[in-house]
């Protein structure tokens, strides 16, 4: 089949890219515009790992079309630092060790960052729920949640 | 609660210990990292794979032709592009592997002994076109009767997945084939005496499933083959030395010919430990003459890579009415899978190894089944032998209405207890974790209702091994370390940190790296928790190394003797002179072209003296009778580290492995219908442990030091994972008043043996 052409932003800049109709978003980003922050644990949409922001809802770029990203506004990990300045979540997750191996990491952040913009208080148990669709093998989630929580008290008391 | 530490090591230390930033971590946040699947190169194929859709069957032929003849197929290999590789055993870490059966599990050859089982691999210009040229070859099976229990796969009559295969460790060497390929033993002591002195003996049986490492990053490598035979891989690997030597063999290649870069790895816990994708990549890269690029999908890796054994295990202890054991036995049967090598060996050796025990025998039989054939799975054998002991001596601890962690002080292993598999042990913690857990609030906690509290103890020996690593002491004083085993959790953090420690100059300074194959000499494998053991050594011996030549220098500017200059600070200083001279290390680096040349230092080692790692878990679960649902509700992991390099990253390792324990008790098996076939490939199905299913798991680092390590490193990546299944199952036993044998602890078995009562 013939590829489509798709405009689109992605972090900021506009950009436009040919695919297959059935191509997902996850592999275009990956393959098309060697954007491979994102990460393919399963391309099932169990995994969390290829986590994006699509017009601000966060959604697995692995379920969702090339093509459907047409005038819409991507954001991705690669976006999420400014500079040289890092995302506060970026920093603490770096400083309390919340990431062993780094591959779900950038899905994490992603995730949490959309928690963060709905939810500026958000409880352990809503950390918890929100990111039970990125799976971590390494760190057994501990040092994440607290991470994020403190990141979010940060943010509430720099208010 | 995460900076308990109970640390026993009389040394001041200014970097070791403490929570400094990891050198690769902004490349982590960022997505600036590349893992196994992020690189690619200029006119890359596309490599797929042809599994088998059969458990056992004899492979009668395999039709190429019209996939080759399919426009952009560059490439087509089979059994056909592997020459045939000779019986030859070994050791791979805590594993044994043969490279007669490494060459048929990356390609089938006279048969396929799994539903996943390599067939063929094709290499083309895209994804698409592979897999259409994957349906284009015509393999003709003749289906063989399929054996996928340890009860079926023992008896006399089964399907035999190798004619050839002759139980080894039995004698006289049985006459007929079987699909027992091993019978192992260890232990002292006359334990039908110990069990005639014995109060109370308890046995009983129990059965696991097999689980897989489930690390989120699938199987991914580049190969590339250039004309002249000189070889390039890029891979997702625990040991790229292992990698190289592995595909050199089984593609009769010189060392000298391949290349391995380890990317970055996105989890390997034991199991990317092997090869699959690799040889394949570069056999479709050697034909086609352009690089080839083979990621597993999740499916994929499920169904053919890892796991580790499902097992039966049986378990009798003796004890007198004072809890002194008298005598401890097990017969552990474990699955190796399709090719022998079931981690039964050291399963044996650790099922007792926490206690000091006058007479134990362990038994373990290997044996082979029709499913994928099983990879390490962080402390291979240790959870599941482990399991049914701890399990066996919590019901004791019940009967003989004692607490069960002062059962398990009265004979708890200390230094200078003989282990069950032979040696004296050296300094361990088991009786500093058993007391940290017996003080630590969350022991005497109150309970909610259907709420119980089980706790259970893990033992696993650690490994050395193979290593090499160098330093470089750059021209304005900055240093660069080469390493040779990948981080896999942080150990670039706790090397640099080791560094800046001997030379007394800031870690932000010290650049590690994870050398390439032809950069350092041959290193092991990230596993058996030998990374911050083994490599730590070869870093504190190469620094201390460059020291030595950083105060020749400056004995040589200062004209005195080497004797007259000492270390500290980052600085050489001239010692018993009558005007104190000092040099910093950037002004020696600065000099050193004019003192002899760059100052640089090697260390290789077989590293021996690994200490054992003991941990004691707490664990509070809520069963919902109604459902037979199982919730953690609280959890604190205590264990001996000998001495936490970075703590943060130990309570990570010691955090993570409770976590896979808990999902192993409570949620993961492979689950296959009666054809063989593996029904829950997904991460939907094969349920892991998600953020909402777990609490906060507290953490004490207890440090008894490891005399063999200049800092006392013991190793700590793998004993997390051995408590939490009995630990786990004697809460759940606790809260329903019933003993459960069986893992995992899943809803419907839950709520099956609660209907049995």
């Amino acid at each position: 089949m013939a590829k489509k052409h798709v405009s689109t932003t992605i972090n900021g800049d506009e950009h436009e890219f040919l695919c297959h109709p059935q191509q997902t978003l996850l592999d275009v980003l990956r393959d098309e515009l060697d954007l491979t922050g994102s990460k393919e644990g399963c391309a099932t949409g169990d995994c969390g790992a290829c986590s994006v922001l699509l017009d601000g809802r966060l959604v697995c770029s692995c379920l969702v079309l090339g093509v459907e990203a047409q005038d819409k506004n991507v954001e991705t990990i690669e976006g999420m630092s400014s500079g040289s300045d890092l995302h506060p979540l970026q920093k603490k997750f770096i400083d309390l060790a919340a990431l062993q191996c780094g591959i779900c990491t950038p899905g994490v952040l992603v995730a949490a960052k959309a928690l963060l913009a709905r939810n500026a208080n958000p409880s352990e148990e809503e950390v918890r729920f929100w990111l039970a669709g990125n799976l971590c093998r390494c760190t057994g989630y501990d040092k994440i949640v607290r991470a994020v929580m403190e990141v979010a008290a940060e943010a509430r008391n720099t208010q | 609660m995460n900076d308990m530490t109970q640390t026993h090591l009389e040394r001041e230390l200014k970097i070791v210990g403490t929570r400094p930033e990891r050198p690769d971590g902004v490349d982590k946040v960022t997505g600036r990292a590349l893992f196994g699947a992020d690189k690619s190169l200029p006119n890359m194929l596309v490599g797929r794979v042809l599994r088998s859709p059969h458990a056992h069957a004899k492979i009668i032929s395999i039709d190429t032709s019209k996939a080759e003849a399919l426009k952009g197929v560059k490439a087509v290999v089979t059994r056909e592009d592997f020459e045939d590789l000779p019986s030859e055993f070994v050791p791979n870490g805590e594993m044994v592997v043969n490279f007669k059966d490494i060459t048929r599990n990356i390609m089938a050859r006279e048969k396929v002994l799994y539903i996943g089982h390599t067939v063929a691999a094709v290499a083309a210009l895209d994804a698409e076109i592979a897999e259409k040229a994957l349906q284009l070859i015509d393999v003709q099976y003749e289906i063989l009767p399929h054996v996928l229990e340890i009860s079926e796969a023992e008896k006399p009559d089964a399907p035999l997945l190798h004619e050839d295969m002759f139980t080894i460790g039995v004698n006289p060497t049985p006459k007929n084939a079987s699909n027992i390929a091993k019978r192992v033993e260890f232990g002292f002591g006359d334990v039908e005496a110990g069990f005639k002195e014995a109060d109370l003996v308890i046995e009983r049986e129990f059965n696991t499933k097999p689980v897989h490492q489930g690390y989120i990053e699938p199987h991914a490598c580049l190969a590339s083959v250039s004309e002249d035979g000189q070889a390039e891989l890029w891979c997702s690997t625990q040991g790229p030395f292992v990698v190289r030597n592995f595909c050199t063999k089984l593609l009769g290649m010189n060392r000298s010919q391949l290349r391995v870069t380890a990317s970055e790895i996105g989890g390997g816990f034991g199991g990317k430990t092997v090869v699959y994708l690799e040889p394949l990549a570069l056999a479709l890269s050697k034909k086609s003459c352009r690089p080839v690029k083979m990621v597993m999908s999740r499916a994929e890796v499920l169904t053919s890579s890892g796991p580790t054994s499902g097992a039966n295990v049986w378990v009798k202890i003796g004890v007198k009415n004072t809890g002194e054991i008298t005598a401890g036995e097990c017969v552990l049967k474990y699955q190796a899978g399709a090719f022998q090598g079931a981690p039964v060996g050291p399963g044996a050796m650790c099922a007792f190894a926490p206690y000091d025990l006058k007479n134990v025998r362990a038994v373990g039989f290997d044996i082979v089944v029709n499913q994928p054939k099983v990879a390490a799975y962080r402390a291979p054998g240790g959870p599941i032998s482990e399991y049914g002991v701890e399990s066996v001596l919590d019901e004791i601890a019940l009967q003989l209405n004692m607490d069960p962690i002062d059962l398990r002080l009265k004979n708890a292993a200390k230094e200078g207890t003989t282990a069950p598999y032979g040696p004296k042990l050296g300094p361990i913690g088991m009786v500093e974790t058993l007391e940290a857990a017996k003080a630590h609030p969350h022991y005497s906690a109150p309970l909610g209702p259907n709420q119980a509290r089980g706790i259970a103890s893990g033992f696993w020996f650690n490994i050395g091994g193979e290593t090499s690593s160098s330093i470089t002491i750059n021209e304005d004083g900055t240093v660069g370390l080469t390493l040779g085993t990948p981080d896999i959790g942080g150990s670039r953090a706790s090397m640099a940190m080791m560094a800046s420690e001997e030379l007394g100059i800031p870690m932000n300074v010290i650049k590690p790296i994870i050398g390439d194959t032809n950069s350092l000499g041959f290193n092991f494998v990230t596993g058996g928790s030998r990374a911050t053991f083994s490599t730590g050594k070869t870093v504190v011996q190469s620094t201390r190394a460059a020291i030595d030549e950083l105060k020749k220098r400056a004995a040589l500017l200062w004209d005195v003797d080497v004797e007259q200059v000492e270390w500290a600070d980052g600085h050489a200083r001239l010692v018993g002179a009558d005007e104190p001279k000092s040099l910093s290390l950037a002004q020696l680096a600065k000099e050193a072209g004019k003192t002899g040349g760059p100052i640089v230092a090697n260390a290789s080692i077989n590293a021996t003296g690994a200490g054992p790692s003991l941990a004691t878990h707490i664990v509070d679960v809520e069963v919902d009778k109604e459902t037979g649902k199982v919730s953690v509700v609280r959890y604190t992991a205590i264990q001996d580290a000998g001495k936490a390099i970075h703590p943060s990253y130990v309570e990570g390792q010691m955090q993570g492995g409770a976590v896979q324990g808990i999902g192993w008790a409570l949620n993961e098996e492979y689950i296959f219908n009666e054809a063989g076939e593996m029904q829950n490939t997904g991460f939907l199905d094969y349920r892991v442990p998600v953020c909402s299913d777990v609490p906060m798991i507290d953490t004490v680092i207890i440090e008894v030091p490891n005399p063999n390590h200049p800092y006392g490193v013991r190793g700590v990546g793998e004993t997390p994972i051995i408590p939490p299944l009995a630990a786990i199952s004697n809460a759940v036993s606790r809260a329903t008043n019933l003993r459960f044998n069986e893992l995992p602890l899943s809803p419907p078995k839950v709520l099956s043996r609660i209907a049995k009562g």
